[in-house]
């Protein structure tokens, strides 16, 4: 294609998922091009169709372009900035008067911009003064944080770059489906034969050398196994485990129950395949073992993926160039978004919002008393099931929890029983259409910033476009909000590079330290990973190859055990469900459902399931089928699919109304990380009733 | 959930009952006697040096899971709901567990020098020379097996006829000794061990076999001294119902000392449950497993009003599915490990045999009834939505490579994944149309119309 001068060009990144796949934009409103960059290392020139059609998503027909306010006749009517930014500080000033400032929640998004995720968080603790804000990072990786940082003292979901899974010999992917979710990361792992972990044939599983397809909630069974057998085949790397860890002996006093037969009998994995899957792993000179959320979503999800890391670190892979661990980071800003103060128990640089000497650091940058601090508020879920209860307001940034929360018909009743909810967003999402008041925001072509992909690297997004008319950024949003309460304009500045050097400042001499990282850096094209101490740091691409984060420099192996999930199929409800992704639709589908292109490939909600278990069920391919579980029914087409388990539908959760696959998922949550079990329901399946 | 259990004995089954009692919230007071024991799965492993003796030891659970004795118990005084150890203490009861146990039945009087039993814990590893195995059970055969792949000379010596004789059929059985046969392993069927001489075992037909040490399983004698003299149903072990209720409704009986199907693992978790209020989930029985060869044996051999047989002698894959309606009641497979797991679940949890039995034994996708061949409209690149019939139009607008391909409708910019695929197709296209442009010099088109919509 060719360019003339005049037309606007920018380098930014995809605006989907935590590859943030390197892309060039071209062209004024309306007539953007995309095209991928060959020189960025993560994607080299790959891109999948939701990155393709990105640009579709600036003017999609019902983009929002001025703020909207529920009117006395229960509809949304638009209004002017003004007055809807006062409509919200008024709301949120008298609930605050009611109920103190706990009665309001806020919930972030783990596709928010590092300076957007750090603002909404001081802008909860200081202007709000809530403990109460979490976001949806806490439905995506949040339990391989947990597990990560028990095990090295420090969670960056990738510890070494992408680009270094190329030469790898043997890579394990636990409950994850790359080709599907993130495809462009396929091309790096090419070379390496895959042991893949899914209860689903899917198209990683095609793929790989090894599918181990254990019954849902089983996998960490399935871990222990693979650990007691590495174990009694005399392959461990007891050097290794001597000098860089602590724990094996307990660790291995739980595995040790875990033969192989009966890891088989519970997960339905046949010994041969588990002894095959060791066998790849230990043989190979370069080798990986990565988690993805089919490992982590579920209630014992933190202990799962420690399982996984225990088996790495019994084969002594993390900390060692060419091998490790790692956790495939889900959304667009997931690693950033989850260290810069937008979880409950957090402060920015990942700082622990309990720890003292963190309170008084970030105290400092902020220009409070560490006692005006909150301390730590509910988790995401527990915080959504508080709404009409104690939490009165809501402010969501960034998230439809009305189609992505476990037990979304209760959420949906939860979100209707607040007195105030405001939204933030750039399109009508279901949540936004709940709302009293709707804040039109910016997106990812019309603003800068920077995100954090899955490899810890940051990057800078930056704008094609300016705003349509009558379209703000988040940071000024928040800005607006905080003046209307009381706070300093100067306190919470709009423009996002001044946002980003307080971060720098908050962050220094935190886990995630950003310090060293600037705008002028990252735009001369420097690759920098954090942790970045210091101005002249090259950052760090490879963590824990001298030592890990804990105080002793060893990684620590977790005593962990199985346990079944939190329902089990039963006479009523026989068959499992679990819930995951398709590739042209991004999490709950706000964005991606509103391109033609990718409505087109896919439309409308389906459940796979076995020809065996329709046919019982008198269901044929294409039928709309109810699969109910003890929280609600999800309406879905039949897909036949001979690969799956009689016992096991799948369902896809982008889909709104009664096409909501979280209409049946289980709230049961992890005592960890209070990650929810999207993965594991019991259900059964009938034809759809007449509505 | 209140109530003062009390267990007798800390084998596996007991130390796993403790552990499951609490993790399915049983708050009361928890009391075991007797020293943690040893993982029985991990005597082979310790006994072909896989795993130093100290790694199949139980651990101790953690604190406040259970009052721990190191004592014997020496009487239950029912009445008193008491249980009397050999250090006088007296140990009281509103539930009972007895997990005593069995010992291994010795094989004979005559056998000396390096002897040792299989299901007993094992303090060290034999040496490196030959070995010779006498039963013709599970333990027998997977220890075996276990020994040959470490590379010791290996011989297995019984009595009957066949392998598992009576749990398998006999087709599969002779295919299991093939299969052992085929790993190194020397069998000796039909015959018994009459001495064991330092280095030599005599059989009864005079045969010496080089044997430095001699490994038995030849059965296990419960451990029911305690039950009985408390005057408890015993026969040959503590009779116990489909709770693992012995004749006294407040006593127990769990593991090798129990008559009840099923291992010590199961029943624990079938007893935590009941005591914790609920459902037990009691599997029916018998099912013995061989993950080292690949084996399995359901029920009664031929049971089924409906066989299915898949026989295959010269890959060394057999199996032989009874079924009662949809449901298996007997099962003997070897040499289809996918099978083995699958059948074992569907058993375990009594799910109806899919229709496709064909692919459940080969552990292959069930068919679908009219599945579409590949067509124009087939997605060659999922990554883009690209069909065929896409990429077909392409080529002819003049797309003759795979790269020119990518550029003109996107197929392959994802995962790369149709790489292969788009290659074979710029090949059948220009098969199918010699003449057409995409074989001749015309340039490639570089850009897509933007308004094209996926076939």
């Amino acid at each position: 294609m060719t360019v003339s001068a005049a037309e606007p060009q920018v380098a930014t990144h995809c605006p989907y998922c935590a590859l943030q796949c390197g892309t060039r934009l071209t062209g004024a409103r309306g007539a953007v091009q995309v095209r991928p960059d060959a020189d960025f290392p993560v994607n080299r020139g790959g891109l999948c169709q939701k990155g393709w059609t990105a640009p579709a998503l600036l003017d999609v027909r019902d983009r929002l372009r001025t703020p909207l306010v529920r009117g006395a006749d229960g509809d949304l009517h638009p209004t002017d900035w003004d007055t809807a930014l006062d409509t919200v500080a008024a709301g949120l000033r008298r609930i605050r008067a009611d109920h103190g400032p706990d009665a309001v929640g806020v919930f972030g998004g783990g596709g928010l911009t590092n300076e957007k995720a750090y603002q909404l968080g001081k802008f909860a603790r200081l202007a709000l003064g809530t403990s109460q804000i979490d976001y949806n990072g806490r439905f995506c990786m949040s339990s391989a944080a947990a597990a990560g940082i028990a095990a090295f003292g420090l969670d960056r979901g990738l510890p070494f770059p992408v680009t270094d899974l190329g030469r790898a010999e043997t890579v394990l992917l636990a409950g994850a489906n790359p080709a599907e979710t993130m495809p462009p990361l396929m091309r790096h792992l090419e070379r390496a034969r895959l042991i893949v972990v899914d209860p689903r044939r899917t198209r990683t599983a095609e793929r790989a050398a090894v599918h181990l397809q254990p019954a849902p909630g089983t996998d960490l069974a399935l871990a222990l196994g693979l650990l007691h057998l590495a174990v009694v085949e005399g392959r461990t790397d007891t050097g290794y485990l001597r000098t860089r860890t602590t724990g094996f002996t307990e660790a291995w006093q739980r595995a040790a129950a875990w033969t192989p037969d009966r890891v088989e009998r519970l997960t339905g994995v046949p010994v041969a395949e588990q002894r095959e899957a060791v066998r790849l792993l230990a043989d190979a000179d370069r080798a990986y073992v990565l988690t993805g959320r089919g490992a982590e979503q579920q209630s014992k999800g933190s202990d799962t993926v420690a399982a996984f890391i225990n088996l790495a670190l019994a084969l002594g892979l993390p900390g060692r160039e060419g091998s490790g661990y790692g956790c495939l980071t889900g959304q667009g800003n997931g690693q950033g978004g989850r260290e810069h103060g937008q979880k409950a128990d957090q402060l920015p640089g990942y700082r622990s919002i309990t720890d003292p000497a963190a309170r008084a650091h970030v105290a400092g940058v902020w220009g409070v008393a560490p006692e005006e601090l909150p301390g730590p508020g509910r988790s995401a879920y527990e915080l959504l099931d508080a709404l009409g209860r104690d939490v009165k307001a809501l402010l969501v940034f960034g998230s439809n929890p009305a189609v992505s929360a476990p037990r979304a018909g209760h959420v949906t009743d939860r979100l209707a029983a607040l007195d105030l909810l405001v939204v933030a967003d750039f399109v009508p999402s279901e949540t936004a259409r709940m709302a009293d008041v709707v804040l039109p925001v910016t997106q990812w072509a019309e603003e800068e910033g920077t995100l954090t992909n899955l490899e810890g690297r940051v990057l800078r997004r930056r704008r094609l476009l300016a705003p349509p008319a009558g379209v703000r950024g988040d940071l000024d949003v928040l800005h607006g909000l905080a003046v209307r309460l009381g706070r300093r304009a100067d306190h919470f500045p709009t423009v996002p590079e001044t946002v980003f050097e307080e971060l720098r400042r908050a962050s220094r001499g935190g886990a995630a330290d950003y310090s060293g990282i600037d705008y002028a850096r990252l735009d001369a094209g420097e690759a920098l990973h954090w942790p970045c101490p210091e101005p002249g740091h090259p950052g760090t691409p490879r963590l824990f190859l001298d030592r890990f984060a804990h105080p002793d420099g060893r990684a620590r192996l977790a005593a962990v055990d199985h346990r079944d999930a939190a329902e089990l199929p039963d006479g009523q409800r026989p068959l499992y469900a679990t819930t995951g992704r398709v590739l042209a639709h991004y999490q709950s589908g706000a964005q991606t459902r509103r391109i033609p292109e990718l409505a087109a490939a896919a439309p409308e909600p389906f459940v796979e399931v076995h020809p065996d278990t329709a046919a019982r069920a008198g269901l044929g391919d294409g039928d709309l089928a109810d699969v109910s579980s003890a929280r609600g029914t999800v309406r879905a087409r039949v897909r036949l699919t001979g690969s799956v388990r009689t016992d096991t539908v799948f369902l896809p959760f982008h889909f709104p109304g009664d096409g909501r696959a979280n209409l049946i998922t289980n709230p049961a949550l992890d005592p960890r990380s209070r990650m929810p079990e999207f993965k594991v329901s019991a259900v059964r399946i009938a034809p759809a009733e007449p509505a | 959930m209140n109530d003062r259990v009390l267990v007798v004995g800390h084998g596996p089954a007991a130390h796993r009952l403790v552990h499951r009692l609490r993790a399915l919230g049983h708050t009361g007071p928890l009391t075991v006697l007797g020293r943690p024991g040893t993982h029985h799965g991990l005597a082979t492993a310790v006994l072909t040096g896989a795993l130093p003796p100290d790694a199949a030891d139980l651990p101790a659970h953690p604190a406040g899971t259970a009052e721990v004795h190191h004592v014997r118990a020496v009487r239950i005084d029912r009445a008193r709901h008491a249980v009397h150890a050999d250090d006088g203490t007296v140990h009281r009861y509103d539930t009972l567990v007895l997990a005593t146990g069995a010992r291994p039945r010795r094989p004979g009087p005559h056998l000396g020098g390096d002897v040792r039993a299989l299901r007993a814990p094992a303090r060290s590893a034999v040496g490196d020379g030959p070995v010779a195995v006498l039963g013709s059970g599970p333990y027998a055969v997977e220890a075996a097996l276990a020994l040959r792949r470490t590379g010791r000379d290996t011989v297995l010596v019984h009595p009957g006829e066949r392998l598992l004789d009576g749990l398998l059929d006999p087709d599969a059985a002779d295919l299991l000794a093939v299969r052992l046969a085929a790993a190194g392993v020397d069998l000796r069927p039909g015959r018994t061990a009459v001495e064991h001489l330092p280095g030599t075992l005599v059989l009864d037909d005079g045969e010496a076999l080089p044997a430095d040490t001699l490994l038995f399983d030849t059965g296990l004698r419960p451990t029911t001294d305690l039950a009985r003299a408390a005057g408890l149903a015993v026969h040959r072990a503590v009779t116990v119902d489909a709770l693992l209720r012995t004749s006294d409704p407040a006593v127990h009986a769990l593991g090798d000392c129990a008559d009840a199907p099923g291992d010590g693992w199961e029943q624990a978790e079938a007893l935590a449950r009941l005591l914790t209020g609920a459902t037990p989930r009691l599997r029916p029985g018998p099912v013995t497993r061989l993950p080292a060869a690949d084996t399995l044996a359901i029920g009664t051999p031929g049971d089924g009003d409906q066989q299915l047989t898949l026989r295959d002698p010269a890959r060394g894959r057999y199996a032989a599915l009874g079924l009662r309606g949809e449901r298996i009641v007997s099962a003997s497979i070897v040499g289809l490990p996918r099978a083995v797991a699958a059948v074992t679940q569907l058993h375990d949890r009594d799910l109806p045999v899919p229709a496709d039995r064909l692919a459940l034994l080969l552990g292959t996708p069930a068919a679908l009834p009219g599945a579409a061949e590949p067509g124009p409209d087939t997605v060659v690149c999922h990554c883009a939505t690209v069909t065929r019939r896409t990429l077909a139009t392409a080529w002819h607008a003049g797309a003759c490579d795979p790269a020119a391909l990518t550029a003109a409708t996107r197929a392959g910019s994802g995962c790369g994944g149709c790489a292969g695929e788009l290659r074979a197709l710029c090949q059948a296209f220009a098969r199918e149309d010699p003449a057409a442009p995409g074989t001749g010099a015309v340039p490639a088109a570089r850009t897509r119309p933007r308004t094209e919509q996926p076939v």
